[in-house]
């Protein structure tokens, strides 16, 4: 599912990475936990949480995550949107809850993260 | 010791700054990136790297991150000064952890640093001295068959 899809599927605001929406993304993982995210989301995947702070972003940038969706209208932190923005990371907002974004993301197709060991 | 080391530089990390907690991190991220290494080192090294930058955030007041550079791996030591871990054993333990809510608020304090850490590196060891601060040493093999994850 490319990048431009989730914006429209989502009708999100671009907030870094609007001349990256031809990215592929391979698979989603939702969760407010970083450390979940760290242990158990695949490079590529989209992340799909509630956390606004500074630790979202960088948890994206050392895992390797293709880009994020900040969910049920939050805002970012002003240091989390300036190092989304200098790392060059998409960085989408929604209105919507995090399970009508998972719910929306899987009816068009996107799967979930498969843990590996 | 570090004898033979290509290279090495050192990070400092400041207690209690949640604003900038996971920089360093990413700085080491972009040297790692610099050397040209595989994208699953790197991946697991910048993985280490934050746990245990969000840990001295979150327990210690100050420590350094070093990276130590070598022809088949990379090392990473961090010594904090701070209150140090009384029983490493139940700190190893997933879920173990004496976060307060306002860590938890912020995506860690779940209890699976540690054990994160552990399991993205290759080499992997704590010290601590209770009312000093914790050591932690780390490496990661650059040659070694990439560990899926
Ligand atoms: N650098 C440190 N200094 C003091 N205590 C620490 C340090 N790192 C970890 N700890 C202790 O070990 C526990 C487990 O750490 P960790 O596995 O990273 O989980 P978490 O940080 O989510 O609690 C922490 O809750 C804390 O009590
Ligand atoms: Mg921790």
């Amino acid at each position: 599912m490319q990048l431009r899809h989730v914006v429209s599927v989502l009708t999100c605001e671009i907030l870094s990475g609007d001349d990256l929406l031809d990215l592929d993304i391979a698979c989603c993982f939702a969760a407010d936990l970083m450390s979940d995210v760290l242990a158990s989301a695949p490079n590529g995947a989209l992340l799909v949480t509630g956390l606004a702070s500074s630790q979202m972003v960088h948890t994206a940038e050392v895992a390797d995550l293709a880009a994020i969706v900040l969910v049920a209208g939050k805002r970012p932190e002003v240091e989390a949107l300036a190092f989304a923005r200098q790392r060059k990371l998409p960085l989408l907002l929604t209105g919507l809850s995090m399970f009508e974004v998972c719910s929306l993301l899987s009816q068009h197709g996107l799967r979930g993260a498969v843990r590996k060991e | 010791m570090d004898r033979d080391s290509l290279y090495r530089e050192s990070f400092p990390i400041k207690g209690d700054d949640f604003e900038r907690g996971g920089e360093v991190a990413t700085r080491v991220k972009g040297l790692l990136q610099q050397l040209g290494l595989p994208r699953d080192v790197i991946r697991r090294l910048s993985i280490a790297n934050f746990e245990a930058e969000m840990n001295v955030v979150m327990y210690a007041r100050e420590a350094t991150l070093e990276v130590l550079v070598f022809p088949d791996l990379i090392r990473v030591q961090v010594v904090d000064r701070g209150p140090g871990i009384a029983d490493i054993d139940w700190a190893m333990q997933e879920g173990h952890s004496t976060a307060t809510e306002a860590m938890r608020a912020r995506g860690f304090g779940a209890g699976l640093g540690l054990p994160n850490i552990q399991r993205n590196t290759d080499e992997f060891e704590v010290k601590s001295d209770v009312g000093v601060g914790t050591t932690l040493r780390y490496a990661v093999h650059t040659t070694s068959r990439p560990k899926e994850g």
